[in-house]
């Protein structure tokens, strides 16, 4: 291994793959390529994992390290980070990439300490330039950009935003060596333990949907929500909230878009009833394409929007699901 | 218990950003602020002071500014405040910050729980809790949501943290870092005896010398990443375009139109 390699963390939930993951090995292959390097995943999780390492070799990896432990059947930063640091202090990668999911986000800075090397956090744009890898990342609330670069320390951690990079399209043929790892903490040198999980109930996750529809005061209160739930379903869309129903307790924080909620970067985002405070407009202004329905020809919105209808949503959002559902066979 | 607070000063989220052509980054006239999402750090080591006794420190790694947000964090009812600064601390990136304030954290002594916001509002890397924790071996907890139990004489905690699937029970040993999320409290408004109390407050201000930091660990020298640019993204269209019909049915067919011409439906 050397420093043109890339190392990229799987990152698992109860079995299921983050779809950040493959973005991020995309990104990897992009850039071993142009380094003449090769791209190896590290795949942790409990028994019945292994699975995944083929689809790690799908979506652009040479070769996958896999520790099957129960362990670390669930993230917990200390016996991650363990494994991973030996991993990589084993490969001598020069990137290491991570998806920057709140897991991910938890875990680069955590190993970027252990290895005493800079983390770059979420980056919307990673190029080679004049042989230096320049990450570019929102900064001030995505209101202005930032440059980074790590001239030095090796290997320098990358996390990618969720949905700014597309994953490779799966090559079934793909395949590679996996190699396994032991975990080597005792359970008694770990300091937290998960013991419950208590799943979000119904729809599709906000951070990586393709299309969200989001809700904002203009919906007037909890019962409001029905009409955007129905489309969302007929959509396959995730529902969003402004802070302003959130706050009003019209819909659990969970839901919440912009700077004290979430950030997303769907391929569509649907915006009912929300006038566009710049803090809503931080969480959802990297949309491809941002539609926005509202009452008030003069929102902020409509200059952040590159389509709008005036009008009422509860007119139009029903009159939307019904032509779309028409379009479902 | 002792809990120890990361606190940091930031421009007000109104603020309108700018860079000069040196790279200069500027934010007008706008104030500095308590970082929004460290409020809620502050509200619950308070809390939980009230509940289970002890005191609350605040800290913050910064120049002159910082005051700022400490007085704002005693004004609420931190018990100290503790400002870590000088010149070799100039050009910290997440590395560097990490090490001086797990040193800093060090200098005070005993601490059950260490609480940081989940990220502030300027750079937005969201690194200090987690790293801090790892220099400290602190077990690392993240976006918290909720303390279900804490058992100061056990030295255990359960909290609930808010991840993208759902909510995520963890019970850990102290001493922790517990980064907090908005959800978890109200944030208290500081009141008029609080900010009496503030200007009052003395606030000692550490060196990387006090605290055993070598000068090459700390700042730019220490530092791993660069920033040689930052820049205004360009702007956006500007002007949405805006889609109508004589009914609510036309409206959205061109619309769906749009959007299917767009390819994003």
């Amino acid at each position: 291994m050397s420093h043109s390699d890339v190392v990229v963390w799987v990152e698992q939930f109860q079995g299921r793959p983050a779809s950040g993951s493959w973005e991020a090995i995309g990104v990897a292959r992009r850039l071993a390529d142009q380094m003449g390097g090769d791209v190896t995943a590290c795949l942790l999780g409990g028994n019945g994992s292994r699975g995944l390492a083929s689809k790690a070799m799908h979506q652009g990896a040479d070769r996958v390290c896999l520790a099957e432990d129960e362990q670390l059947r669930e993230f917990r930063v200390e016996p991650y980070v363990r494994f991973l640091s030996d991993a990589i202090r084993d490969a001598d990668p020069g990137v290491v990439l991570i998806s920057a999911t709140l897991r991910g986000r938890e875990l680069g800075p955590a190993l970027a300490a252990e290895l005493e090397t800079g983390c770059v956090a979420d980056c919307t744009a990673l190029a080679i330039d004049d042989g230096l890898l320049t990450a570019t990342r929102p900064v001030y609330a995505g209101k202005l950009l930032a440059e980074c670069v790590v001239p030095e320390h090796r290997p320098q951690i990358f996390t990618t935003r969720i949905r700014a990079f597309a994953a490779l399209e799966a090559e079934p043929d793909r395949d590679g060596p996996v190699h396994l790892m032991q975990s080597a903490l005792s359970e008694s040198d770990i300091k937290s333990q998960v013991v419950d999980f208590k799943p979000i109930e119904g729809g599709v996750g906000l951070a990586d949907a393709a299309i969200v529809v989001a809700g904002g005061r203009g919906v007037g209160g909890p019962e409001g929500f029905r009409p955007l739930r129905d489309l969302a379903d007929v959509l396959g869309a995730a529902v969003g909230a402004s802070r302003a129903i959130v706050d009003a307790g019209w819909m659990p924080y969970e839901y919440q878009v912009g700077q004290t909620g979430k950030t997303v970067s769907p391929d569509l985002y649907i915006a009912c009833g929300i006038s566009g405070a710049i803090q809503h407009q931080v969480g959802m202004r990297t949309s491809k394409v941002i539609v926005a329905l509202n009452r008030g020809a003069e929102a902020p919105v409509f200059k952040l929007a590159h389509y709008g209808i005036v009008g009422d949503l509860f007119d139009i959002v029903p009159a939307l699901t019904e032509v779309l559902r028409e379009r479902v066979p | 218990m002792h809990i120890v607070v990361c606190i940091k000063h930031t421009p007000d989220s109104e603020a309108k950003m700018s860079v000069d052509e040196s790279g200069e980054v500027s934010w007008g006239d706008s104030p500095l602020i308590l970082n929004p999402w460290d409020e809620y750090a502050v509200e619950e080591a308070l809390l939980l002071r009230d509940e289970h006794g002890g005191n609350v420190t605040a800290i913050s790694l910064g120049p002159e500014g910082a005051l700022e947000g400490l007085k704002q964090a005693v004004a609420m009812g931190c018990d100290q405040a503790v400002r870590v600064w000088d010149g070799f601390c100039e050009g910290s990136d997440t590395l560097s910050t990490s090490r001086v304030l797990a040193r800093a954290i060090e200098k005070l002594g005993k601490v059950d729980l260490v609480l940081v916001g989940r990220s502030a509002i300027d750079a937005d890397t969201w690194q200090t809790g987690p790293s801090v924790a790892r220099r400290l071996g602190f077990a690392s907890l993240m976006y918290v949501i909720k303390i279900a139990e804490l058992d100061a004489d056990q030295g255990t905690i359960v909290v609930e943290r808010l991840l993208e699937q759902g909510r995520e029970v963890v019970s850990a040993r102290l001493p922790a870092v517990i980064g907090t999320t908005k959800g978890i409290n109200e944030p208290r408004y500081t009141s008029f005896m609080g900010i009496r109390k503030a200007s009052r407050m003395q606030y000692p201000c550490w060196s990387t010398d006090d605290i055993g930091v070598a000068a090459e660990e700390a700042g730019a020298a220490g530092a791993a990443v660069h920033w040689p640019r930052i820049f205004a993204p360009p702007p956006r269209g500007g002007t949405a375009e805006i889609v109508e019909g004589t009914t609510a049915e036309e409206t959205a067919r061109h619309l769906v139109a749009k959007l299917l011409a767009e390819k994003v439906i």
